[in-house]
């Protein structure tokens, strides 16, 4: 199964719970009234788009009638389809790479959404482009959280980059940069703790690493990659923000959006964050994680 | 990024209407918008949120307003009142077997916090006496467990696990007659995270209910979920029959409103929730205290309860005799200061405080360090003084301030700073006297948690 189809899949339940339910809506009403637009809302709001993108999208609806670019409730689902398009495509998506040495690419976000495991498909996935991937064990915090990314750098053929638990995470980073560049390393994945953006110690921390791959290759982190996870509601924004404020995020990375009904997530990321999403997870695999295309995704998320 | 809290919503919404006497349907109903997304901005699921306001409005259309309250005041305290009342009214514990062991199974999504919540449980039970056995079900995640031996470890609680390869039923089957063997009284089984929506590993822990017939089953929810939380909660409890439910990361800036959605669906209590990384972070479940949070209320009775806490009576009654007397020296200051920290970090403390909100985030990366370094500061300041200069400022000229800098490890402008701040301190404190004029003294303005 390539992998638009497997997007297909995934986003099933989405479509269903949005484009579906927007499609049902639309027939059960002759005319536009405040009832349909109701319906419409709480559709928005429970694929998880966000309160705010709902306001925006139902801002959008309200004007386009004004302008009467929508007439009948049939124009509204190819008006909705092409608001949430533009928002999906808005930015560039891409992955920054390293133009010459190790590409340093920090994973950060909050305890449980999947950051070692994120690593771990990803180092899949370049060690699958033939790239040579080292893994920094920089989650010193956790328990066995070491030994989990020392499984995932045998599975996939990466060496890891370890030191003791409890010990300090800007110095494993520190040691794992000047190894990538001495061994010739093409990309390196820095794991870090699990830590809630409200505390500050620990987002001091994570300037500290940051600033400590910044002195050693001024250009890096390439990518610093806030990993979400999709079942999250609406404190990603949260997250977002607060998270920037300590590492520069360049993207996200989407996890656990398989099989149930929070796609939307993604279109609230996009207009609520302005924030590119880089990739995203649509199962458990190892090759379930992918590269975000916005066109494939909203053409997943829209077509039967 | 910090949602404005219901409070001060409803206070704008109801600026024109001070002093009406009885609360009209329109103004009900526009309020009830505000209530509508305050609830929505919490992650409360939509349905719930339906359901849940257009009970209050019944309640609220027609309402006498007293005299005492102000509209808003009128609503929210019959908001909160449903709100609380949903949440299950007051606390429930947890399910304990007359004959042990007690079997607890720990079930959830995969990253909700199952395996640090299972530790976190057997060193609560442990601390009231109970002999806890963890047993490692999670045969799938890397290091999973691993993670949980070394939990084990750290809590000097034994962990059941078994070669890898075995299943995960019988690891639940074969750790229960274990347990009875070693006289364990209560054994928690950390289950691996799973899709709701996996019927394979669904079955899984349906087997496993089958085989040890587990007085509690607990469903771990991470507290930032959003609407699907109320899918997840079904899903869990149509398969597996729930007992109850713990809220994990609660100690983030998360509104909690998955609390409300998955107690609505499910009906099952809320027992315990996740307050932080610590394995000693787990508390009680209070529904007033989550109602409030979901409200964007902030949390005073815990705030109240946290100061009782670490306010020593005797302290607070001799510190206020000295106010009066306006013998506050920099010791009592310095004192004062440990007490405020002993009560958490200044950013727990204002995330208690409703209306704070806003300030926090004013606050935020101005010059105020919510780190408690600032504080620290003042505290090595203030302890490079010598004795006499503590008790009298005056004394404290150019050539000490340096010493005092050179001693703390701080600059000259540091300590100027801080003697400034006690100077105005104590100048604010005589203003206070002469408003009350001086007849009551400080006797009369005291803090809610001075008795």
């Amino acid at each position: 199964m390539g992998f638009f189809d497997k997007l297909k899949k995934g986003l099933a339940k989405t479509r269903e719970s949005l484009t579906g339910k927007i499609e049902k809506l639309v027939l059960g009403y002759a005319d536009i009234d405040d009832d349909l637009l109701d319906e419409l809302e709480e559709t928005l709001i429970m694929a998880d788009v966000g309160v705010k993108t709902t306001e925006k999208l139902m801002q959008a609806v309200r004007q386009g009638i004004k302008q009467k670019k929508i007439n009948s409730p049939d124009d509204l689902k190819p008006f909705l389809e092409q608001t949430i398009r533009d928002m999906l495509v808005s930015g560039t998506d891409e992955v920054r790479l390293a133009a010459q040495g190790p590409t340093v690419m920090l994973v950060i976000g909050v305890n449980g959404v999947g950051k070692t495991t994120t690593i771990g498909k990803l180092s899949a996935y370049y060690r699958g482009q033939g790239k040579k991937v080292m893994l920094a064990a920089a989650d010193t915090f956790r328990a066995a959280a070491i030994d989990q990314l020392e499984i995932w750098g045998q599975r996939t053929g990466a060496e890891v980059i370890r030191h003791e638990e409890g010990s300090d995470p800007a110095a494993v980073a520190y040691d794992a940069v000047l190894a990538a560049k001495a061994r010739g390393v093409d990309i390196l994945f820095v794991d870090t703790a699990g830590r809630l953006q409200t505390k500050s110690n620990l987002m001091e921390e994570l300037k500290k690493i940051n600033r400590v791959i910044q002195r050693e290759i001024p250009e890096a982190p390439h990518e610093t990659l806030l990993v979400l996870d999709a079942t999250t509601g609406q404190n990603a924004i949260s997250q977002a923000d607060l998270f920037s404020q300590a590492a520069p995020i360049s993207g996200v990375v989407l996890t656990k959006l398989d099989g149930t009904a929070k796609g939307g997530v993604v279109i609230g990321i996009k207009a609520e964050l302005s924030m590119p999403v880089k990739w995203i997870g649509v199962g458990e695999a190892v090759d379930d994680l992918r590269p975000f295309v916005a066109a494939d995704f909203a053409k997943a998320l829209f077509e039967k | 990024m910090i949602f404005e809290g219901l409070a001060d919503r409803l206070q704008a919404t109801f600026k024109k209407l001070r002093g009406h006497g009885r609360l009209t349907e329109d103004d009900v109903n526009e309020a009830m918008r505000e209530v509508r997304m305050a609830l929505l901005e919490a992650d409360v699921n939509f349905k719930v949120v339906k359901d849940f306001v257009k009970r209050v409005q019944e309640r609220a259309i027609g309402q006498d307003i007293l005299a005492t309250l102000t509209p808003a005041q009128v609503v929210i305290k019959i908001v909160n009142e449903e709100l609380t009342a949903l949440m299950g009214g007051s606390q429930s514990r947890l399910n304990i077997s007359s004959v042990p062991p007690t079997v607890i199974m720990m079930v959830g999504l995969q990253g909700a916090g199952k395996t640090t919540t299972a530790g976190k449980l057997g060193l609560a039970l442990k601390k009231q006496g109970k002999h806890p056995l963890l047993v490692a079900a999670d045969i799938y995640r890397p290091a999973a467990v691993k993670q949980l031996q070394v939990i084990g470890g750290q809590l000097d609680i034994p962990v059941y696990a078994m070669k890898p390869g075995t299943d995960a039923v019988t690891i639940a089957k074969t750790a229960v007659p274990y347990a009875t063997a070693h006289a364990a009284d209560v054994v928690i089984i950390d289950t691996a995270g799973r899709l709701h929506i996996n019927e394979e590993l669904m079955q899984e822990l349906k087997s496993i209910k089958a085989e040890v017939k587990p007085q509690e089953i607990l469903l771990v929810v991470d507290a930032m979920t959003g609407q699907d939380a109320v899918n997840v909660a079904e899903s869990f409890n149509g398969d597996l029959g729930l007992d109850g439910v713990v809220l994990t990361k609660l100690d983030g800036d998360a509104r909690g409103g998955a609390a409300l959605s998955v107690k609505a669906v499910t009906g099952c209590p809320i027992k315990f929730v996740g307050m932080g990384e610590k394995l000693e972070a787990l508390e009680p479940f209070y529904p007033d205290r989550m109602a409030s949070r979901i409200l964007g209320m902030g949390d005073v009775l815990s705030l109240i309860e946290k100061a009782q806490d670490v306010y020593d009576v005797e302290e607070a009654k001799k510190m206020e005799k000295k106010f009066r007397k306006d013998e506050f020296t920099l010791d009592d200051f310095l004192s004062q200061l440990q007490q405020v920290r002993k009560m958490g970090s200044f950013e727990q403390i204002l995330g208690m405080l409703p209306g704070m909100g806003n300030l926090k985030k004013q606050l935020d990366g101005v010059d105020v360090d919510f780190n408690g370094k600032e504080i620290k500061h003042v505290e090595a300041i203030i302890r490079s003084m010598t004795s006499a200069e503590r008790a009298d400022i005056t004394l404290i000229n150019g050539s000490r301030r340096k010493r005092i800098a050179l001693g703390s490890g701080t600059r000259v402008q540091d300590v100027n700073k801080v003697i400034k701040q006690f100077a105005d301190m104590k100048k604010m404190m005589k203003q206070m006297q002469k408003m009350r004029g001086g007849r009551k003294g400080f006797g009369s303005f005291k803090m809610p948690f001075m008795h």
